[in-house]
This record gives structure tokens, C-alpha cells and sequence, in this order.
């Protein structure tokens, strides 16, 4: 009765590793499928229904986002130059503005065939890029890459690279000059302008 | 009219790249020496596109019907195989330029003159190629960044190759009757644009500085396209803080060239292999490419962020050979990983 208990114990523990421990694009897949699945039955969110999808990408994408490493990388070599406070405004600016991108490009999707390459990564790599296809007839595939590292919390994405351009590192020339011109508060003030701009232009007309 | 707007196009190019360039000097991005002149361009092609082409490419979008849309879109990818298979043949990817080739002819005669693209179905995938990639390939660095007047981003070497080369590739200029030729341009534009509706916006709601966002995404994008999707990768300044991002932009031209040279191995004895295993065609073996010098890859080095410069000595051969990289007479050797 004991082994039993004690296998049955085994047997719980082993299962909740695993889940935790997914190679990284096993995850991306999951991930990926749950979303386009969501999308695809729910009519709202095909009609761009931006509060909703805004729900989703909270819900179920960005726990797999490291913010601050996107932060950190998209700001390059002026990183180190903000304090810890500077940072953490930062680090919540960028997420508010990457979150709308990323929600805008799920709300044109349009039942595209979206395929996992096999991961090409030894074991024991901690950092590694997952790619994935967008397949649309007519046009060439576009490639969705995902950059990701093994934290304590399992495999984060840092960086998503969209037909060769990165979502990130885009900003740094952006976030050099900005710096340049007015410092990391300026960059900061541009980045909080911006993000209300968005938000006074999706509330003027509500889709 | 279109020669003459061709040659409009070909004057403010060369504008842009003699004399404009000089004017650029408020700018002070690094990598972009041409910022003054972009920038004025950049909002004058944004003022073109808001008050005739983007309300153009958005009403053709209400009233066709999607599947038509696809039609017309398939309709002139289809004819754009021919360059594109052209590019690749000389780029050394056989294999892919003979796809190429095998789905203009699937889906001109299956497909209805393209309207169906019936060849990504049956797995021959649809590529992106253009003289500009090509040259690339071939070693050329991309000089400075150009915005062209209404056809937008490009580069030196990419609008050079653009307005002088690919339009010979392109067969919708060889229509005979100019009237139709025009419309069938004009379509093609709209078409285009159309498909761009979203990502514009997109780009756009992202951008804190849209000139810039679309700037450094080109960039990006054309880097990726040489090396159809394996680049160098970017150096990651979060690792390396030594390594500043203004950098990147100076050094991508030579590191372009760099990772087309390093992934030539060698090519004594017949064959040429790329350090991915592809076989090399003597399109690309006499590309001139060959005999630049060859650099490793940095990350090979495990130095990302840092781009080496190494010559090959003029007695490479013999060094080779000393160090045991020729064996068994084989003469092949690898530089790479």
C-alpha cells in the first residue's frame, strides 16, 4: 500500500516536471496551437476586437515573455546607463508597446498554415532560437524565429524575429538617438507618449 | 512616360547618392549618412502613398473580393518566378532557381496562367530573389542606405540593381502595347500595396520614430533575404556591452560580406561546398567572392559581436598544407566550424 502510494507520489511529481521542463519548442508549439485555436473560434477576435485579444496575449503569451532581457537588449549599450528605477519604468514602457505590436499582428491572421522546424540545438543549451513558418499561398513563407533562454523559470522568449526582423533589437538605433537627444528620461517620456497615444487612438474608435 | 519616369527615378537616385548626401550632416545616426536627404524623401513618399496610393490600394481592397485578389496577386508572382529562378541559378542555388522554374510552369498551365498558385500546394515553395540579393551574395556590401522616390527603402546596391537590372528581369515590361503595359504596372502597384495594408499599420502603431522603424527593418529584412533567413546573428549587447549597436550598422556591410565568404570552405578540387553542406555551381565558384578574404564566422570564433578581418596570406596554400588541413591529397579543406 505504501510503494503504492509512494509510486503514485513518484508518478504526480514526475509529470508535474515534465510539464514544467518542455523543450523549448514543444512549448512554442503548444503555445502557438492554444492561441490559433482561441482565435479561430472566437468570432470577435477575427473581427479585431482589440480588448479581447489583448486578453489572450496576457493570458496566455506573455507568461512566456522575459521583458526585461528584451528591455535590456533593445537598449543595447545604454542600458547599464539607467538605474534600477529608470529600468523598471522602462522595462514596463516597452512591454505596454511590444504588447500592442504583437496584438496586432494576431489580429491579421487569417488561417495561415503555421509550421515548427525542428529545433537545432545540442542538449544542454540554454539559449536557443525556435523557428517557426507562416505559410500563405502565393507568397514566400514568412519565418517567425524565437529567441529563448533557460531561466529558473523555465524557457522564456527574449526576442521575436519576424522574416528576419527583429521585434527588438528594431528599437535600438531608435532608442540610441532618443537617448542621445534627451537622455533615458527622454527615452522614457517618448516611450510613456507613445503607448498613450495608442491608447487614446484604439478608446476613439472602438472596433 | 515611363522612360521618363525611370529616368526621373535614376536622376534623383544619383542626386541622392552625388550631391544630397552632403546636406545630411544634422542627422548623426551612424550607419546612415544619408539621413537628411532620406528623411526629406521618407515624407514625401508618405505624402504620396496618404493622398493617392494607400487610398487606392485600400478601395481596390473593399470592392475585390478576396479570392480574386489572390488571383491577381498569383497573376504577377507567378511571372515574377522567372527573375527570381534567374537569381537563384546565379546565386548558385540550382535547386532552387529549377523550383523556380518548375512553378512558373505548374502554375501557369495547372494554375491558369497563375492565377492559382498550385506549386506551393505541391511543395515547390515560392522564394525571394532580386539582383540585389544576388550581388549581395556575391560579396557586394550594400553602401549607404537610400530612401528611392515613390519605390522607397532601398540601398546603394540594391536601388542601383533595381532601376538597372531587375527591370530587365521583369516581363511585364516587355508587354508591347504601352497602354496595357502601364495598367498592368499600375495594377501590380496597387495589388502590392494593398497586401502591405496591415504590416504598414502595424509599423506605424510600433514605431516611435517611423523613419527609423522602417529604416533599421529594412535593413534587417535585406540582411536576412542574402542569406534566405540564416544571418549572422546580431550581437547581443546584453553579453557583450563593449560591442555598441551604432556598430552593427557600420560593420553589417562587411560582415555581409564576410559570412558569404566563410561559408565558401575552399574550392581547390572540383567542387565548392558552402559550410552548410550546399554545393557551390562555378556561377558562384568565379563570382570573385571566392578570392576575397575568407573570415570565419565570429560566432565560430566565440566572439560574437566582433567582426575579424583576416587576408589570406599569398602563400595560403602552402600554410594549409603545413598545418595539415590538406590531407590524403584531397586538397578540400574547411575553414568553417
Amino acid at each position: 500500500m505504501m510503494k503504492l502510494f509512494f509510486a503514485l507520489c513518484f508518478f504526480l511529481f514526475a509529470t508535474t516536471v515534465s510539464a514544467q521542463e518542455l523543450a523549448p519548442d514543444a512549448q512554442v508549439k503548444k503555445i502557438t496551437n492554444e492561441v490559433i485555436d482561441i482565435i479561430k473560434r472566437d468570432k470577435d477576435i477575427q473581427a479585431g476586437n482589440r480588448k479581447k485579444i489583448n486578453e489572450l496575449v496576457e493570458a496566455k503569451v506573455l507568461p512566456h515573455f522575459n521583458f526585461s532581457r528584451m528591455t535590456a537588449l533593445a537598449m543595447g549599450r545604454n542600458w547599464p546607463k539607467a538605474n534600477a528605477e529608470q529600468q523598471k519604468v522602462l522595462v514596463n514602457e516597452f512591454r505596454t508597446l511590444l504588447v500592442h505590436t504583437y496584438s496586432g499582428a494576431l489580429s491579421t491572421y487569417k488561417n495561415e498554415v503555421i509550421e515548427f522546424k525542428p529545433l537545432r540545438a545540442a542538449t544542454g543549451d540554454a539559449d536557443v532560437t525556435v523557428k517557426t513558418q507562416v505559410k500563405r499561398p502565393g507568397t514566400e513563407p514568412v519565418s517567425i524565429d524565437y529567441g529563448m533562454e533557460k531561466t529558473p523559470a523555465g524557457w522564456k522568449v527574449y526576442d521575436v524575429v519576424v522574416g528576419g526582423v527583429s521585434l527588438v533589437t528594431n528599437y535600438r538605433e531608435t532608442f540610441n538617438a532618443e537617448i542621445r537627444d534627451g537622455g533615458v528620461d527622454g527615452l522614457i517620456k517618448s516611450l510613456a507618449g507613445k503607448n498613450r497615444s495608442l491608447e487614446t487612438q484604439a478608446s476613439a474608435k472602438p472596433k | 512616360m515611363n522612360i521618363m519616369l525611370r529616368r526621373f527615378l535614376g536622376l534623383s537616385l544619383l542626386a541622392a547618392l552625388v550631391g544630397l548626401g552632403g546636406c545630411a550632416t544634422t542627422g548623426g545616426t551612424p550607419g546612415d549618412p544619408l539621413e537628411g536627404y532620406n528623411r526629406a524623401m521618407f515624407g514625401f513618399n508618405e505624402g504620396v502613398d496618404k493622398a493617392i496610393i494607400k487610398p487606392l490600394a485600400s478601395g481596390y481592397k473593399t470592392i475585390m473580393p478576396e479570392v480574386a485578389r489572390i488571383g491577381v496577386s498569383n497573376f504577377f508572382a507567378n511571372l515574377g518566378d522567372l527573375w527570381i529562378g534567374i537569381n537563384n541559378i546565379l546565386q548558385g542555388k540550382v535547386g532552387a532557381g529549377v523550383s523556380d522554374f518548375g512553378r512558373f510552369a505548374m502554375n501557369t498551365t495547372a494554375g491558369i496562367l497563375g492565377l492559382f498558385d498550385v506549386a506551393s500546394n505541391a511543395g515547390l515553395e515560392k522564394h525571394n530573389e532580386d539582383f540585389g540579393q544576388t550581388l549581395g551574395r556575391w560579396g557586394v556590401g550594400s553602401g549607404a542606405y537610400v530612401v528611392l522616390p515613390i519605390l522607397g527603402p532601398s540601398s546603394v546596391r540594391d536601388g542601383l540593381s533595381l532601376l538597372a537590372v531587375d527591370w530587365h528581369g521583369d516581363p511585364l515590361w516587355y508587354v508591347g502595347n504601352i497602354p496595357t503595359r502601364n495598367e498592368l504596372i499600375g495594377v501590380r502597384a496597387v495589388d502590392n500595396r494593398a497586401n502591405l495594408l496591415d504590416l504598414s499599420r502595424l509599423a506605424e502603431e510600433a514605431a516611435l520614430d517611423h523613419y527609423a522603424y522602417v529604416r533599421d527593418a529594412f535593413l534587417q529584412r535585406r540582411r536576412s533575404l542574402i542569406y534566405d533567413g540564416d544571418p549572422l546573428p546580431e550581437p547581443d549587447p546584453a553579453k557583450t556591452s563593449e560591442s555598441g549597436e551604432s556598430k552593427d550598422r557600420y560593420t553589417s556591410a562587411r560582415a555581409e560580406t564576410e559570412l558569404a565568404l566563410a561559408r565558401i570552405t575552399t574550392q581547390w578540387g572540383e567542387r565548392v561546398i558552402t559550410a552548410a553542406g550546399e554545393e557551390l555551381t562555378p556561377a558562384q565558384e568565379f563570382s570573385g567572392a571566392a578570392a576575397q578574404p575568407v573570415a570565419a564566422r565570429p560566432e565560430a570564433a566565440g566572439v560574437s559581436g566582433t567582426v575579424y578581418e583576416p587576408r589570406i596570406p599569398l602563400n595560403y596554400e602552402a600554410l594549409l598544407v603545413a598545418s595539415g588541413e590538406v590531407r590524403d591529397g584531397l586538397a578540400r579543406t574547411s575553414l568553417a566550424p
